[in-house]
């Protein structure tokens, strides 16, 4: 249906080939994934399907490729717009008209269908895309899952032989995401649709793919192959394959099902282990959540070198309530003037106050039943949340269940309607901008909004003046997170994982106890995320509190101690991670599913286990 | 936000909707009207019955919203033609001193126009009647913006002209667009602890708002490439050279046309030229829409309602026009001598034919 026949694909300006040697193809109903590394051309050998790539974007594009017997060379995309449905990485710079029925229907205008075929198709796809509540909403109004679902839905109505998807779920919710892999799967297996897309987070999609066409490095020739053969090889793997790889197994597991039956053995090494006590912190009692916190008080002590304190922090006494960056907020920044701690420190509102005592040192940010009306809608009700130096919490939740609402109140961005929000004694949206850099800093859902100039290096002094610190510390900062980087690079050059980290530079400048991040592991591969969340454990056993409003379950898995759960505003929960998670079949990561009953979070886990 | 959230919010369902055109019919309607009076408790009337309407019609969509920003717009132009009355004189004449400004003297040639000096009750009397007839009439585009977006409206022109309207629609949008993203980057430099307000904050925006905006241009672009957007069906050369011929033809008979009905010597034939001129112009529009494709989803019904609504607008347009002529002093009270504007019982009557459209069922019940 799709063949690429040594395509290479040169931009202008560019001295090398952003791909090269492609030569795959892809048959009729088949669902292939496109994976690989940030920055390797998977949008490039997507838009050329679309044919968007080179007759829209420029650059040369050498070789063929043949979409439905069709030429892209001799046919224009609206010419191939019957035979192909293209959904791009942004929903919003898809939609054309203002409602959600219109919009479904728009595709269809394009290409004349009569009117009766038109009508009976919208109510179809309305009701395959869940859309039919939605249908005379104006598009502005939807949330992030909503219109990812009518930009799929917009493109499904003209009933296109091939549709080409860029990150189709990396916008949503675990929930909304898997909602929409049941609608591709369907698609493929009842109307023999072919899909090509791009995802990085091959957890959610690997498992309904037939093939994966594997693009290993810039302009690399792809493998492509079986998922399982595929997987033994790439250098982007989802936690399950990690396991696997791990354990040995092979072929290697792509589903959690799969995996677990395999995983007998793996839980009864790991079971054994824990007896012998050769892994100090993994008590029958709660491994998780001792392994966790022994793993941040590592994390403190290393930074630290308070190497003796490792122990103290990794046996918490109470029952392991309470992560464990106890030992290493002590060390931590001195900004609020409170003398060490040695003993862990527990927060009020846990379930076990009586065996905590009362905090020594108050709270970085203190949210009191907040409530938030943005355009008559209710974002947030009666929400309390109170965040503790050295605590890392994600914000979990469906899109729009009021995760960014709760971030931007917290740096003032949103005045509460009812209800009060203190952030280091201040108020955030009275406080005047500079005074509040110095307490709270957030990373926002696009990092590239905190960048107004044309270098790194001029960001860098912009940042430093801005929160009034000694010149060269945000470049300090960055050359920490991103090694590499040269002083003249355009930051719209850099890839998503490098603006991100630029973005965090620049807000660490002012040094903010309280970091907020607004989905930050969109669009970044494993690699980049594996470096941020080493980049965030290193800055929460400096001290900082960090709040992440999140859809990546693994992410929250690997860094928070506590999990607040949101939905239509409200706080539906709220405690440590190990709890939260490994109770709610969707928001657990896979390895938790994998060993459950024992209750594991990350590979890094096992691995130090088994070690 | 959830489905659940929604079933409260009064959504506009597109089977009882009415035709956009018949909202936009009404509105121009009423606009005629306010043009043909300076009574103030006409126009009063008038604004209020409009209000109403949309008060009881206006959709929960955003572009609803711009009812407030016209009549905000209506007031500064009243406010506007007031102050401009009061500090540049006006040559109303009048006895009614109120006060006096200091007057500011204007060399020789600045002659005719007059800074400051008397101020009297009729000139300003005089202003406010003029400005309420403007703000009236805006007041009566934003009811119709209110009621039926002008998105919709478009979708109802030819086909031949469809992908142009398309174009203009989308143009449209940017300025809401570039809005949304001044408002998220001062809120991005609020979190780099620079001051989100002032000029110099709009400023500094300024080039990565475009940046954005042209970016988003682009991708929008390709979206609507890869949709199918531009398709043309084959038609034979004849009947596209046709198709030219017409429609140039039309055009230059509708400017001769035009140009001779002006012209005192032209009388006899401006008339007949245009016509054809127009009729010549629309076949070859008519005979354009076969290049275009494209089909209607669900084109919006012209119902009873419809006409309803276009006919109470075209009632009040055509009543106050034959006041205007039948009864000039009511529509038009003197402000030399001053009287206080009394109340015409039938124009009045008739500007409230205008709350008709009030009756019609909500659409979602």
């Amino acid at each position: 249906m799709i063949r690429f026949e040594d395509v290479s694909v040169t931009y202008e300006g560019a001295a090398e080939p952003v791909v090269a040697g492609v030569d795959f193809e892809v048959p009729e109903g088949e669902l292939v994934l496109l994976a690989g590394p940030s920055g390797v051309g998977k949008s490039t050998v997507l838009g050329a399907v679309s044919g968007l790539v080179p007759h829209f974007t420029g650059g040369t594009l050498r070789g063929r490729v043949t979409v439905a017997g069709r030429d892209t060379r001799t046919h224009q995309p609206r010419h191939l717009a019957d035979v192909v449905g293209t959904v791009g990485q942004d929903p919003l710079a898809h939609f054309v008209t203002d409602t959600v029925e219109d919009e479904l229907a728009y595709g269809m205008e394009s290409l004349g269908l009569a009117p009766e075929v038109m009508r009976r198709r919208v109510e179809e796809t309305l009701d395959l895309l869940g859309l039919a509540g939605l249908r005379d909403r104006p598009i502005a109004t939807l949330s992030g899952g909503q219109r990812q679902r009518v930009a799929i839905g917009s493109v499904l109505t003209p009933h296109p032989q091939v549709l080409v998807l860029d990150e189709p779920t990396s916008a949503l919710d675990p929930a909304a995401a898997e909602e929409v892999l049941a609608v591709l799967q369907r698609l493929v297996h009842d109307l023999g649709t072919t899909v090509l897309m791009a995802e990085h987070r091959l957890e959610r999609v690997i498992q309904y793919a037939d093939r994966v066409v594997l693009l290993p490095g810039p302009g690399e020739p792809p493998v492509v192959g079986a998922p399982a053969e595929v997987m033994a090889v790439s250098p982007v793997f989802p936690p399950v394959v990690d396991l696997g790889r791990l354990a040995g197994w092979s072929p290697l597991p792509l589903t959690v099902r799969d995996a677990r039956r395999r995983a007998a053995g793996l839980r009864a090494r790991l079971s054994a282990r824990a007896e012998t006590g050769s892994v100090a912190t993994a008590t029958a009692a709660g491994p998780v959540t001792a392994t966790a916190g022994g793993e941040a008080a590592v994390a403190a002590g290393r930074r630290a070198s308070g190497a003796a304190r490792v122990g103290t922090g990794g046996a918490p006494s109470g029952g392991g309530a309470v992560p464990a960056p106890a030992s290493g907020h002590s060390l931590g920044r001195p900004r609020h003037g409170a003398p060490d701690v040695p003993s862990p420190r527990r927060s009020l509102f846990r379930r076990r106050p009586a065996a905590a005592p009362a905090p020594r040192r108050p709270p970085i940010a203190d949210v009191r039943s907040l409530s938030l009306h943005r355009d008559r809608v209710r974002a947030l009700r009666h929400v309390n949340l109170t965040v503790a130096p050295g605590e890392t919490i994600a914000l979990m939740g469906r899109n729009g269940a009021g995760k960014s609402t709760l971030l931007s109140s917290l740096v003032g961005l949103l005045a509460p309607t009812a209800g009060s929000v203190t952030v280091g004694g201040l108020t955030p949206h009275r406080t005047p901008p500079p005074t509040l850099v110095r307490e709270v800093g957030l990373v926002p859902q696009d990092p590239r909004d905190l960048l107004y100039t044309d270098t790194v290096a001029e960001e860098c002094t912009a940042a430093d003046r801005d929160a009034g610190a000694a010149p060269g510390t945000c470049r300090a900062l960055v050359s920490g997170l991103l090694p590499g980087i040269a002083d003249d690079t355009h930051p719209r050059d850099l890839s998503e994982g490098q603006c991100l980290a630029l973005a965090l530079a620049v807000v660490l400048t002012a040094r903010p106890p309280l970091l907020l991040l607004d989905e930050p592991t969109r669009g970044l591969d494993y690699a980049a995320k594996a470096r941020l969340v080493a980049v965030l454990r290193g800055l929460a056993a400096e001290g900082h509190a960090i709040v992440l409003a999140t859809h990546d379950v693994e992410l929250a898995a690997e860094l928070a101690h506590r999990v607040v759960l949101l939905a239509e505003g409200e706080v539906i929960a709220d405690g440590p991670t190990a709890e939260i998670v490994v109770s709610s079949p969707s928001f657990a990561p896979q390895v938790t599913k994998i060993l459950a009953p024992q209750r594991w979070l990350t590979v890094a886990e096992v691995r130090k286990a088994l070690a | 936000m959830s489905p659940g959230d929604l079933r409260g919010c009064p959504g506009r369902s597109r089977r009882t909707t009415l035709h956009p055109g018949a909202w936009w019919l009404w509105a121009v309607s009423l606009g005629t009207a306010a043009t043909r009076t300076t009574n103030p408790l006409l126009l009063g009337l008038l604004i209020a019955a409009s209000g109403y309407v949309v008060a009881t019609h206006r959709s929960p969509a955003p572009w609803a919203r711009s009812y407030t920003a016209f009549v905000k717009l209506a007031l500064a132009v009243l406010l506007v033609r007031v102050v401009f009355a009061v500090a540049l004189g006006s040559p109303i004449p009048g006895t009614h001193t109120l006060l006096t400004l200091p007057e500011i003297p204007l060399p020789h040639w600045a002659q005719g126009i007059r800074l400051g000096g008397r101020v009297t009750a009729e000139a300003v009397v005089f202003a406010a009647y003029d400005g309420l007839k403007l703000a009236t009439l805006l007041v009566c585009v934003g009811a119709a913006n209110a009621l039926a977006s002008p998105t919709r409206l478009l979708k109802s022109l030819p086909g031949a002209l469809y992908e142009t309207g398309v174009a203009v629609v989308v143009a449209l949008t940017f300025a809401p667009h570039l809005i949304a993203d001044v408002q998220r980057l001062r809120a991005a430099r609020r979190l780099r602890g620079r001051p989100d307000r002032g000029v110099r904050g709009l400023l500094q925006v300024g080039l990565p708002v475009l940046e954005g905006a042209l970016e988003r241009s682009v991708a929008l672009a390709a979206a609507m490439e890869s949709r199918g957007y531009g398709r043309t069906a084959e038609v034979p050369a004849r009947v596209r050279r046709t198709t030219a011929a017409l429609t140039l033809g039309g055009l230059l008979g509708v400017c001769a046309g035009t140009y001779g009905m002006l012209t005192a010597e032209g009388g006899s034939y401006g008339l007949p030229v245009l016509l054809a001129g127009v009729a010549a112009a629309l076949a070859g529009l008519r005979l354009g829409g076969r290049r275009s494709l494209r089909t209607r989803y669900r084109p919006d019904p012209w119902g009873p309602r419809a006409w309803l609504v276009t006919g109470s607008g075209a009632a009040v347009a055509a009543l106050l026009t034959l006041a205007s002529v039948r009864d000039p002093q009511a529509l038009h009270p003197g402000v030399v001598p001053l009287v206080a504007p009394a109340l015409p019982l039938w124009p009045a009557a008739a500007v409230l034919l205008a709350l008709l459209p009030a009756l019609v069922p909500r659409e979602h019940p």
